[in-house]
């Protein structure tokens, strides 16, 4: 089960890291913490002709907090995200993830970023930065430039990314001074993918709903964002019938497919529980404010 | 201790020095291959274990830099410079490391397959955690699989080496 062969360079700068990446013009890859590449490249589903590992890119960072919102930086692992105290409250929808990611050994070495550049449907980063709200910086050949995560996802696998950009960081939006979300993930076992996964997020305003995101894992060809349901939650209070009529809209928004972890209808149907489970403990969360 | 293998000809290869339960190793090797083969094939450390070959199992958990990895997807090159711990490194001189004299005690395990990993996962996590809730040690080894199930002897040899390792820390 070896991959096949590659050239692998450990640069210690982003700028090395990008010649490197130009030198190879698209046929070498960014190894981060390798936990999706590396089981990618042993089936030899990739066959990069040369790894990057940017793990001693330093000025690539990590977790912290930035003008009411966050960067974190494309070397934090999933580990730093579940025993960061940054993550909770209003940004309760990354800190509910976190633990929810593989399995612990796993996340020692995963990065969010990397998980993003993955762009696996059943990656659970995509629906909370979907929800949450985000944008990837990415540099590349010519410069830095911001991608907000709606135009990130482009199909199952595929980014927006081009191949000689590197992901510097996320930079999750500030959600204003109220809000909260959480995310929840039907799993068969630790460590397996989602069943069926729903990221919740809302940001209050005087007391309604600001800004809601909804985003789906695991049903469809990328993380869904759920529109429409966002849509019936904005301006509105966060009672009974408002979210049980975005959790309707939001199983509407699911595409899920019949497979061993489940049938369509059965995916769906918790999607429908889980938006509104979410909302109900983001209501639950503000009463105790 | 150096030792230098050849690798194939033509192959892509790369001088690492690893430090391996405390002994600087240095080798020349094909940069595709795993840290799990590095340590079983060319330093000849079998315990351990290849289980699922897919991030799946834990049966490879060894520790880089003290924290634990699923050496099956990590490459050897990775671990160039590094710290890496297998059960091999868990022995001192006075005998069994406590995890190992609890496995044995509480009969923590049936085939013995899973247990390299149970046991570096537990260590990294007495480290952090000295005194663990039977939650936490569940939690924390999660990510490793015992197929035997016999985890209800093993969370108890936890237990008994965090007991075990408060006595020699006091």
């Amino acid at each position: 089960m070896y991959p096949a062969s590659f050239e692998y360079f450990a640069p210690t700068t982003l700028d090395e890291a990008l010649e490197i990446l130009g030198r190879y013009d698209g046929e070498a890859k960014v190894l981060a913490g390798g936990q999706s590449l590396i089981p990618l490249m042993k089936l030899r589903f990739a066959s990069p002709s040369a790894l990057v590992d940017v793990n001693g890119v330093f000025e690539l960072g990590t977790l912290t907090e930035e003008g009411g919102g966050l960067r974190i930086g494309a070397l934090t692992r999933h580990k730093a995200c579940e025993r960061s105290e940054l993550l909770r409250g209003r940004f309760g929808a990354l800190g509910a993830a976190a633990p929810q990611i593989s399995d612990p050994i796993v996340r020692n070495l995963g990065t969010v970023c990397g998980s993003l550049a993955h762009a696996d449907p059943q990656g659970d980063w995509g629906s909370v930065m979907l929800a949450v709200g985000a944008d990837v910086e990415a540099r590349g050949p010519d410069g830095t430039r911001t991608i907000p995560i709606e135009d990130f996802f482009q199909g199952p696998f595929t980014t927006a990314l081009e191949p000689a950009d590197v992901i510097t960081a996320v930079r999750v939006r500030d959600p204003g001074a109220s809000a909260g979300g959480t995310y929840l993930k039907l799993e068969r076992k630790i460590g397996d993918f989602a069943t069926a996964g729903v990221a919740v997020h809302v940001s209050f305003a005087n007391g309604t709903v600001g800004r809601a995101g909804i985003a789906l894992t695991g049903v469809g060809a990328t993380n869904v964002k759920a529109t429409a349901a966002e849509n019936v939650l904005a301006g509105a209070k966060l009672d009974d019938g408002t979210i049980k009529e975005a959790a309707r809209l939001a199983a509407e928004a699911a595409e899920p497919r019949d497979d061993l972890r489940g049938t369509a209808e059965y995916k769906r149907n918790v999607v429908r529980v889980f938006t509104e489970r979410g909302l109900r403990a983001v209501a639950e969360g503000r009463s105790h404010d | 201790m150096t030792e230098v293998i050849t690798a194939r000809e033509g192959a892509i290869t790369r001088p690492i020095t690893v430090r391996v339960n405390g002994t600087a190793h240095s080798a020349v090797v094909e940069t595709r291959l795993l840290l799990a083969h590095f340590l079983r094939e060319t330093l000849g450390l079998t315990g351990t274990h290849m289980g699922c070959d897919t991030t799946s199992c834990g049966a490879c958990t060894v520790l880089l830099g003290g924290v634990p990895v699923k050496s099956c997807t990590v490459f050897a090159v990775q671990a160039e410079g590094h710290d890496v711990t297998t059960v091999e490194g868990l022995e001192t001189a006075d005998g069994l490391h406590p995890i190992q004299q609890a496995f044995h005690e509480e009969h923590g395990l049936q085939c013995g397959f899973c247990t390299p990993g149970m046991m570096l996962t537990a260590t990294a996590l007495l480290r952090e955690n000295p005194n663990p809730t039977d939650e936490e040690i569940r939690w924390a080894l999660s990510g490793n699989i015992c197929r035997c199930t016999g985890y209800q002897n093993i969370v108890k040899a936890v237990h008994n080496a965090a007991a075990k390792l408060a006595g020699q820390w006091r």
